[in-house]
């Protein structure tokens, strides 16, 4: 006996149809980002430990990662693995991000004529795109400036594996320090709301923790801004040379 | 002149629900699917029905003047719900909700239908329940029940203070699925304004789109009315705005009778009125008398604020004239009790308008928490009109229009007298007599409803198996609609100089003086003759703008004044004829020497249903005897 | 006291609206906002003017007709507070109030300050109920249900289905709306067995009309009912679940 069924898409396509789908795909891989970001930054704050036999710590540190799981996998694999993850969790979070927002602007095609007076909405939550878009755009310069050493966003002595002059090089010229400086607080202030607005969206909520959510949220999103802002000012300070 | 056949069934009062349900002849599921029923309103009862009928298989369709079915007034019901459930013991039964309804009444209602009430109140709770309506627990997960309004047992389920939303939205959402599977079909913003007749049956109904201003035509095997009370023929009362009389003054006109409309509930517990631009009243449950006291100064002039007026200067009226009730008397009695210190001079606020509502001695006695669960947002909701804080200073009260115990008369079945037409909930004036008592509306309109209609409605359906409904092209029709529609236009052609407002409000004074708290032979008399005046000026120099193909609430409202006219008039010649006082009507005259009332059990053990003779003020009455077996008339006494 | 509105007019959906000022003086301080409109429209026919067309029934707060733009806010400056009950008192004498009805693509306009808002019952009628036909309840004391549990409950089911929420909203989102009916019924117990066929089905009617929840928490500040939007992540929490467990129910029939 044959019994009709609904034919539905695949559970994950299917979710990820629907808006709230959109925003759980938004909060995990804003999650996932914000695990490359803390563990970004930590890798940056060895710019301030001391060399080890005249090599700076975080030249090590930078060719350790190229090779993470040697013996086993060859050189840069598992590197590479890690980066399609980054990159496929950027796409998911931008799509969505995308989708959302025409979403939303479908539901209000006519706006307020007079002025509004917004209560719980803030200057972060209301500018989550633009920061958004801002800092993809820095993040293309951020990556011809060190990955790929393109002139004239690199600085002229830009050098494969050598991460500790690039970076005294780049921070050198005070714009580039005023931009990167710029895009941290961008940064901050997309994860002062993403950051709390994930745990919503996932729907982790109990009145036990919802306060310590916030606090959870905010001292996140301050650490990682100060932890990207200290080494670039470090640099342009003088204080490392 | 119809006969008044109240078909109340043989049999001991404990079984006639019981055998009628079996007598009743039923419909077979694929007949139902056959078998059109017209509902308007989409209150408590309204709603019930529809979302009942629908689940039964029968094809509905269901109007509300509103934007969706979930704002009817009904949604406004704060106190709660009673059922004879004795969930606690207290020795509550059926026969003592039974007993307590028809003396809360003042032996002004059919012992039957009264019966099948507390008998079916029992279902209600369970329905709801199921439902999830979330009504008050204690902490065993089990329901809580409070003591309400004057009775002795702890039978009201409430859900906080808003017990009626809470029933509503179950109604409603139970409603909402029916118009899912398709059974009933939802008319939202069209407003019925008359009633088809055919050979004597209801066969439709004639409505007005509020949006587009289209009049269209509706036919059905019958038509249930379930379009509420108009206390807001006082103007100022606790009715929601657009509350109004004409689906039920139009089916008056078209033959079905109205019985007994002078009676009308006065509430006790409402906020005063701070000016003249007061456009309603807002009512405060009466739960608040559970806790506070009410008094007013003793001596008239006495303007001290109320924490400085020491005990010795306050008069506790009611504690004092009705010690075993206090401040629990029934409704009608702590009106006029209300009115009678006022119009003593004895008022208290801006206004000299209202009495003192204390919470200081229940908050001292209880702590402020436990007054806090179980008042904190009536609290919230007269701080927030009034700018005074309750927890600090004592409410101010007074009596104001609320409810309308009068409405149009049906049988055992809740039939009117034009076969095919049912009134339900407060559009009909069947079980609480000549005063409702707390807590007991909602129980009535859900009862209907959901319990009573879906039985009885199936009865006359039955005869009409084989015949499609009256098409609406029917000459049946036509007339009707130009009616409505010359009616319509006739308003926006007046082109006088006054609002609708104006006439309302002016209609309102009259009716307050001289058809309110308390009557008068006279007072009545210079009704019957100011009211003839007002409404001849309406007729001249109404002023309505706009036009009828757009969305006009001022025209929609012109429609309803006119109706409540009308209305006014007949409520004054029953409130002339009924010539002794009995529960909400207190004919001055008819008194005892301490001011309390004189009910006339001889004369006046009936109801009174008017039938339409083309003249407002000329109305022809058929009485129909109240038989009373299974209680003793007794004097109510609160003292 | 004097005010001077702005107010929207606009005759129907396809006719072009505008503010238009009106100096409404000598009203009392106790006077409701809508009183306030009232007085207005008295003086507007009176000078044969079109009176505004604004929804509004029972006037103390709990049937959810009324509701427009004050200021920029729905339902105007007082926290908890719908239009009707919100009072004249909370302005300053001669202050300019600027009135807008409701703007959403679910939310079309009516007329001035009328919008339609039976997009609400479209989301309610795909699953806002427990399915319970009329006499098949059982004893209502034989399910307890503990009284966080039925308070909680309640919290959500005070919504009185206003729209301020997603007036609100930035995203012109029904969310709030949604999540409170969804929480009121998934808490109680009698909603268990449909609990994850109905917010499947809701969220997908809620998000044909309106937009998506970012969590501006907007909607819990309009609230006259003060809704939180903890029953927004309860929604979401749920969702999730209710995808996988209809999946799980529809294998087993398979």
């Amino acid at each position: 006996m044959t019994t009709k069924t609904e034919t539905r898409a695949p559970l994950p396509v299917e979710f990820y149809r629907s808006a709230i789908g959109k925003k759980w795909v938004m909060a995990v891989t804003g999650l996932g980002i914000i695990g490359f970001a803390i563990a970004h930054m930590i890798g940056n704050l060895k710019m301030f430990l001391p060399p080890v036999d005249g090599v700076p710590d975080i030249d090590i540190y930078g060719e350790a990662l190229r090779r993470l799981f040697v013996p086993i996998l060859p050189e840069h694999v598992f590197l590479w693995i890690l980066r399609t993850g980054l990159i496929v969790l950027f796409l998911l979070h931008v799509h969505a991000a995308y989708s959302l927002t025409v979403m939303n602007h479908r539901a209000r095609p006519v706006g307020y004529q007079g002025p509004r007076s917004y209560v719980a909405a803030n200057y972060a939550s209301r500018t989550m795109r633009w920061s958004g878009t801002i800092f993809l755009t820095f993040l293309a310069f951020h990556l011809a400036d060190f990955t790929w050493g393109l002139p004239p966003v690199a600085p002229e002595t830009w050098e494969r594996g050598a991460v500790y002059a690039n970076f005294v090089a780049t921070f050198s010229r005070p714009p580039v320090t005023v931009l990167y400086v710029t895009a941290s607080l961008l940064l901050g202030i997309h994860l002062y709301h993403g950051a709390w607005s994930m745990f919503q969206s996932l729907g982790i909520n109990h009145p036990r923790f919802n306060r310590a959510r916030k606090v959870a949220a905010y001292v996140t999103s301050g650490v990682i801004t100060i932890g990207f802002i200290a080494p670039p000012l470090a640099v342009a300070l003088g204080y490392l040379k | 002149m119809t006969g008044l056949e109240a078909k109340i069934p043989e049999g001991p009062l404990e079984n006639k629900w019981e055998s009628h349900k079996f007598s009743v002849r039923l419909v077979n599921p694929a007949n139902k699917r056959k078998l059109r029923v017209i509902i308007v309103g989409t209150g408590l009862a309204g709603a019930s029905a529809a979302a009942s009928l629908g689940e039964l298989g029968y094809q509905v369709d269901v109007f509300t003047f509103h934007d969706t079915p979930r704002r009817a007034h009904s949604i406004a019901a704060q106190g709660g719900i009673n059922a004879a459930k004795n969930y606690h013991n207290d020795g509550d039964s059926v026969r003592r909700l039974f007993y307590d309804t028809i003396k809360g009444g003042d032996y002004r209602s059919r012992e039957a239908n009264v019966y099948r009430l507390a008998e079916v109140s029992l279902n209600i709770i369970d329905q709801a329940t199921a439902q999830g309506v979330p009504f008050a627990r204690e902490y065993g997960g089990l329901l809580d029940n409070r003591s309400f309004g004057g009775a002795q047992v702890a039978r009201t389920f409430y859900a906080r203070g808003q017990t009626g939303q809470q029933l509503l939205l179950g109604a409603y959402q139970a409603l909402m699925r029916q118009v899912k599977t398709r059974t009933v079909r939802l008319h939202t913003r069209v407003e019925m304004l008359d009633l088809v007749v055919k050979d004597g049956r209801a066969i439709g109904i004639v409505t007005r789109d509020l949006v587009k201003g289209e009049i269209a035509r509706h036919s059905a095997h019958a038509v249930v009315l379930a379009t509420g009370g108009y206390a807001n023929v006082f103007f100022l009362s606790t009715n929601a705005k657009a509350s109004n009389t004409t689906a039920i003054w139009r089916a008056h006109r078209r033959g079905a009778a109205l019985a007994n409309p002078c009676f009308t509930q006065i509430h006790p517990t409402c906020i005063p009125a701070s000016d003249e631009f007061q456009s309603k009243l807002t009512l405060m449950s009466e739960s608040l008398r559970n806790d506070g006291r009410i008094w007013v100064p003793k001596n008239p002039g006495d303007d001290r604020p109320p924490e400085q007026i020491p005990e010795i200067d306050r008069d506790y009226y009611l504690e004092r004239r009705y010690p075993a009730f206090g401040n629990l008397v029934a409704r009608d009695i702590a009106s006029r009790a209300a009115k009678r210190v006022v119009d003593a001079g004895l008022g208290v606020g801006p206004l000299k308008n209202g009495v003192y509502l204390d919470f200081a001695d229940a908050t001292t006695r209880l702590g402020r928490r436990t007054i806090e669960e179980r008042y904190d947002n009536l609290f919230e909701m007269y701080n927030r009109i009034t700018d005074e804080d309750p927890y600090l200073v004592p409410m101010r009260i007074y009596p104001a229009p609320h409810y309308t115990m009068g409405g149009l008369w049906v049988d055992y079945n809740l039939m009117t007298t034009i076969p095919g037409l049912y009134a339900i909930g407060e559009a009909n004036f069947s079980d609480h007599g000549a005063n409702r008592l707390g807590a007991s509306a909602l129980m009535q309109g859900l009862a209907d409803g959901y319990f009573v209609l879906p039985y009885t409605i199936g009865d006359y359906l039955a005869g009409l198996l084989n015949e499609p409904p009256v098409p609406t092209d029917d000459p049946a029709f036509g007339p009707v609609e130009d009616e409505v529609g010359d009616r319509v236009r006739g308003y926006l052609a007046t082109g006088g100089s006054r609002t609708v407002d104006w006439f309302h409000r002016e209609l309102g004074k009259i009716m307050l003086d001289h058809c309110g708290m308390s009557r008068s032979a006279q007072g009545l008399e210079k009704a019957l003759s100011d009211i003839p005046a007002l409404y001849e000026e309406f007729k001249t120099d109404l002023r309505v703008l706009g036009t009828g193909e757009e969305l006009n609430q001022a025209l929609e409202r012109a429609g309803r004044v006119d109706d409540f006219f009308e209305l006014a008039m007949l409520m004054c010649v029953d409130a002339r004829e009924r010539e002794e006082s009995c529960g909400g009507h207190f004919r001055e005259e008819y008194q005892t020497e301490d001011g309390e009332a004189l009910r006339d059990d001889v004369g006046f053990a009936h109801v009174s249903a008017w039938e339409w003779t083309g003249d407002a003020a000329r109305p022809e009455v058929q009485n129909e005897d109240l038989v009373f077996e299974n209680v003793a008339l007794t004097t109510r006494s609160y003292k | 006291m004097n005010v001077t509105l702005q107010v929207w007019r606009q005759k129907g959906p396809g006719s072009p609206g505008a503010f238009k000022t009106y100096q409404v003086d000598a009203i009392s301080a106790e006077m409701s906002f809508l009183e306030m409109l009232d007085v207005l429209n008295e003086r507007l026919v009176n000078q044969g003017e079109d009176p505004v067309a604004f929804d509004h029934d029972c006037r103390e707060g709990i049937c959810g007709s009324c509701g427009v733009m004050i200021n920029g806010r729905a339902h105007g400056p007082q926290p908890g507070t719908a239009t009707c009950q919100l009072h004249m008192r909370r302005f300053p004498d001669g202050s300019t109030i600027v009135v807008e009805p409701w703007r959403a693509a679910g939310f079309p306009l009516v007329k001035d300050l009328v919008v339609d808002r039976s997009a609400f019952d479209r989301i309610i009628e795909a699953g806002g109920y427990i399915s319970v036909d009329t006499g098949s309840a059982p004893d209502a004391n034989l399910i307890p249900v503990p009284k966080t549990v039925a308070d909680t409950a309640f919290d959500a089911a005070a919504c009185i289905g206003c729209g301020a929420c997603v007036a609100a909203c930035p995203n012109g989102a029904a969310s709030l709306f949604t999540a409170a009916k969804i929480g009121h019924l998934n808490l109680l117990p009698q909603g268990h067995a449909e609990r994850w066929s109905r917010t499947e089905r809701m969220v997908g009617v809620m998000e044909h009309y309106f937009g998506s929840c970012t969590n501006h928490g907007e909607c819990e500040k309009a609230c006259p009912k003060e809704i939180s939007i903890d029953f927004i992540a309860m929604m979401n929490a749920d969702f999730l679940r209710a995808k996988l467990a209809n999946r799980r129910l529809a294998a087993q029939y398979r």
